[in-house]
């Protein structure tokens, strides 16, 4: 099997595994959630790294790659610490009500 | 240390399970901060198998971006204001959309200096880079309009379906002539036409629409790296993209429920401006005129009610008059008033917003309540405080046919016995429609900022109210 029919099968099946996890959200973790996937789409960044990073890279890639990098890395902890820190806001409540 | 190709793609199996885990765990309140560090795990395993890889050869510029980028990004999120979010989420969304479109270019210049170009390799370049280019310029569109920097009203003229038709067409048509005949100037004309179109196409969407436009652009950021992952032949960019585009097309889908609209009727509707609101219903109630009353009046009537509902919007949030909601909510409770807070869905500018501005607040989770929990509450209620909401309590949603907001589940403020809304101006909502709620007999307007006048009840009540 060609590799890009492989990757339209893991695209595809990774899909449906999107598809079922993400309906069960509850609605006050929308705003959460949706920072969340922001800091995972920051994904790409293993993209810019092997750009950046190859060894025919010029110098014009890697300037390129330079800056995929840091675009992709500020999604990257952008999104993961303020996901944390509203998720830390919905915490304190909880431990509020058990106490 | 260098690993083989097969332990990184191992590591990549286990960084796609981390990120499946995370996103499940962020379903439910209890498992939420969980759910984000098993991404982090992800995230950090699958960078460092990248770059233990064979692939990477040198660090320098690596290094160079990925800690100017931890700042700047640790900075951000340290610093944002929670009414500031979908902004911040916007310009996120704007900076995966340009990380793929350098990553395809970048490839591209890579892959021609080894001479290993080819049709469908430049295809998936062209996806990539398409995708990655309207997520951009859409998001940055997305971010002008949420930071008040262009006009959140939409912009809207005749033949701007056919232009982005258009415009879209050729685009694809560049793609196909660069994929079969290696042409540059093919490439750079697809990639300057994709940076237009995505601003055609998010121009003309209305403020009212935004927190289904930001789950849409969050949805193209996904779609975005998982055609970068074809590009690269990484299955773990293709598993995590497409996670990331279904999650933001469920949530789209969700608001747009929310609504009572179509996708299709939120990308091509224009819904947000001055739109032709049924004039019959509204001139009526014109003509009625509206009640003012001052802060006293409405304290009367709250410190010996039995329950109060607060629904808070977007006037609260851009007032940060969460944290006067919650003493209010507190000196009223003193007063042995059962006080609650009721959301919609669509409230604010991002879906879910005001649970996390209450939550900032510290209002306790038990208090903030659904609309369909909260809905059949309000008929029983004797004050129902609208703090800076407008079309979601608009009951023309109900009994105007007329009105383009017409079927879209609102908050049944309107059956409360008591109704005040605090709203800076007459001006109407984001959908541009006047909310019938304010004609009604028992409805009046405390017109100010919602910060002063939620101070105002505070100080109010302190003072032994009337």
């Amino acid at each position: 099997m060609p590799d890009t029919l492989v990757a339209l099968y893991v695209f595809v099946l990774a899909c449906f595994i999107g598809y079922f996890v993400i309906w069960g959200v509850t609605p006050s973790l929308h705003t959460p959630l949706v920072a969340l996937t922001n800091a995972i789409s920051g994904i790409v960044i293993v993209g810019a790294l092997l750009v950046t990073g190859a060894e025919s890279a010029g110098t014009t890639a890697e300037v390129i790659g330079f800056f995929a990098v840091l675009l992709a890395s500020i999604n990257v902890f952008g999104g993961f610490l303020v996901t944390n820190r509203m998720l830390a806001m919905f915490k304190k409540k909880d431990k509020k009500q058990g106490s | 240390m260098e690993i083989s190709s097969n332990t990184q793609a191992l590591a990549y199996l286990v960084a796609a399970v981390l990120f499946i885990l995370g996103l499940k765990g962020l379903t439910h309140p209890a498992s939420a901060r969980k759910g984000n560090f098993f991404g982090m795990a992800g995230m950090a395993i699958a960078i460092g198998a990248t770059l233990l890889g064979s692939e990477v050869q040198s660090y320098g510029f690596i290094i160079a971006g990925v800690a100017a980028g931890a700042v700047i990004g640790s900075v951000l999120a340290a610093r944002v204001q929670m009414t500031a979010m979908p902004q911040l989420v916007a310009a996120l969304h704007s900076f995966v959309g340009m990380a793929a479109v350098l990553v395809a270019l970048g490839t591209y210049l890579n892959k021609a200096q080894a001479g290993l170009l080819n049709p469908v390799l430049m295809g998936e370049l062209s996806a990539g880079i398409v995708i990655g280019a309207i997520t951009f310029s859409g998001s940055v569109i997305a971010f002008g309009k949420l930071q008040g920097l262009i006009s959140g009203a939409p912009v809207v003229f005749k033949g701007q379906h056919t232009l982005n038709a258009l415009l879209g067409l050729v685009t694809v048509g560049l793609a196909i002539v660069f994929a079969t005949t290696e042409a540059s100037w093919a490439l750079v004309l697809m990639t300057i036409l994709a940076f237009v179109l995505g601003f055609t196409l998010i121009i003309p969407i209305g403020g009212a629409d935004m927190p289904v436009i930001i789950s849409m652009l969050n949805s193209y950021s996904g779609w975005a790296a998982a055609a970068t992952g074809f590009t690269l032949g990484n299955n773990l960019l293709i598993i995590v993209g497409a996670l990331v585009g279904f999650s933001g097309a469920i949530l789209s889908f969700i608001m747009c429920r929310a609504m009572n609209r179509s996708i299709i009727n939120v990308v091509f509707g224009g819904f947000g401006g001055d739109s032709e609101a049924g004039p019959s219903a509204v001139a009526q109630a014109a003509e009625k005129g509206v009640k003012a009353a001052s802060v006293e009046d409405a304290i009367y009537w709250m410190e010996d009610a039995n329950r109060v509902i607060i629904v808070p919007g977007y006037g609260m949030a851009v007032a940060q008059a969460q944290h006067a909601l919650k003493e209010l909510m507190e000196l009223l409770e003193e007063n042995g008033v059962e006080v609650k807070f009721a959301i919609h869905p669509v409230a604010g500018r991002m879906p879910g917003h005001m649970n996390v501005l209450l939550a900032e607040a510290d209002i306790p989770y038990d208090h903030v309540l659904e609309m369909d929990e909260i809905n059949p509450e309000f008929a029983t209620t004797d004050v129902a405080l609208v703090v800076g909401a407008n079309d979601v309590t608009n009951p023309a949603a109900k009994t105007d046919p007329s009105s383009p907001i017409y079927g879209m589940p609102i908050l049944d403020v309107a059956k409360a016995r008591n109704i005040y809304v605090i709203k800076r101006s007459m001006r109407p909502g984001y959908s541009g429609v006047e909310n019938l709620l304010y004609y009604q007999d028992n409805c009046s307007l405390i017109f100010g900022d919602a910060k002063d006048v939620c101070e105002g009840m505070v100080t109010a009540l302190k003072g032994g109210g009337h």
